[in-house]
């Protein structure tokens, strides 16, 4: 069971409680973007056995967006935050850090 | 001039735990920015209350204040009420980025009492109980529906949740209610 802290309201929320939003950090490529870029965007997707970023809602909470770090293979998660920003806080990477000595990074 | 009715006309079930269909009650949300002072001054205004905290529920007299998300209030008070304070915080709220919807006839209140009540809803809702405090909402699902509740009384749980599934959650209740059904003697 993945229980996910709420960075808006503060709860610790059951899976069962939130909608998955798929990988965060994206960056949108729009019109005048070339194809590659765009189909990148639209289609290519990390898929890591590890440390990996993701979007999720708290759906039947608050219903606000916000990121979380966690390991795919151990469902262990490093941390959550607001989704007003463009790469992982520091906090967040530190704490990834130091369970993860050989983690490559964002 | 229609009559106002309750979603299920104030029905109840008897289990473990009394499960109440409260009847009328007067919702309104408020979004806005709960940090802008004029937020605060218009909703102590309206209703009397304090803006609430992170999860909190500010009270006066009848009238209570909760904190639904971090730009939205819900505040209930008695049914009659619901437009002139609809219309007194549209009034204050005037030219700030706000809104203002009274909901009360499209949402349903149940109370849940008991020394059990906190069992009937355990079986629901993915939320741990014992670590509730009394003067906080909690914004969960109980089984496939969303649903907002709070300790409304010393045994009691009151849950608010949208009117068109009020049967559906009435039902759940008065079966998670059944007698011979309670968790582990506690």
């Amino acid at each position: 069971m993945l229980t996910l802290t709420c960075p808006y309201c503060g709860i610790a929320a059951d899976e069962t409680e939130l909608a998955p939003g798929g990988q965060a950090h994206l960056k949108r490529f729009g019109p005048g973007s070339s194809d590659d870029e765009f189909e990148g965007y639209l289609f290519a997707r990390k898929n890591p056995k590890g440390v990996h970023f993701e979007r999720w809602r708290h759906a039947y909470g608050c219903g606000k967006w916000f990121l979380a770090a966690r390991c795919t293979a151990t469902l262990e998660v490093f941390g959550t935050y607001p989704a007003q920003v463009t790469e992982p806080p520091p906090e967040i990477i530190a704490a990834i850090k130091a369970k993860r000595p050989d983690w490559k990074g964002f | 001039m229609s009559e106002p009715t309750s979603a299920l006309g104030g029905s109840s079930a008897e289990g473990f735990a009394r499960v109440t269909e409260a009847g009328l009650h007067g919702m309104i949300t408020l979004r806005g920015d709960l940090a802008a002072p004029a937020m605060a001054r218009a909703l102590k205004a309206a209703t009397g209350c304090a803006l609430p905290g992170q999860r909190a529920i500010s009270a006066h007299g009848a009238n209570l204040a909760a904190w639904m998300a971090p730009d939205e209030l819900l505040l209930l008070l008695p049914y009659p009420e619901a437009a002139a304070i609809c219309a007194k915080l549209e009034t204050a709220l005037a030219g700030e980025h706000a809104l203002v919807a009274n909901v009360s006839d499209a949402r349903a209140l149940f109370r849940i009492t008991g020394a059990k009540a906190d069992q009937v809803l355990a079986k629901l809702c993915p939320v741990d109980f014992a670590a509730l405090p009394a003067a906080e909402i909690r914004r969960t699902r109980a089984a496939q529906v969303a649903a907002a509740l709070w300790r409304s009384a010393p045994d009691e749980i009151s849950l608010i949740c949208f009117r068109s599934v009020a049967r559906y959650m009435f039902d759940l209740l008065a079966t998670s209610a059944r007698p011979g059904s309670e968790l582990a003697p506690a």
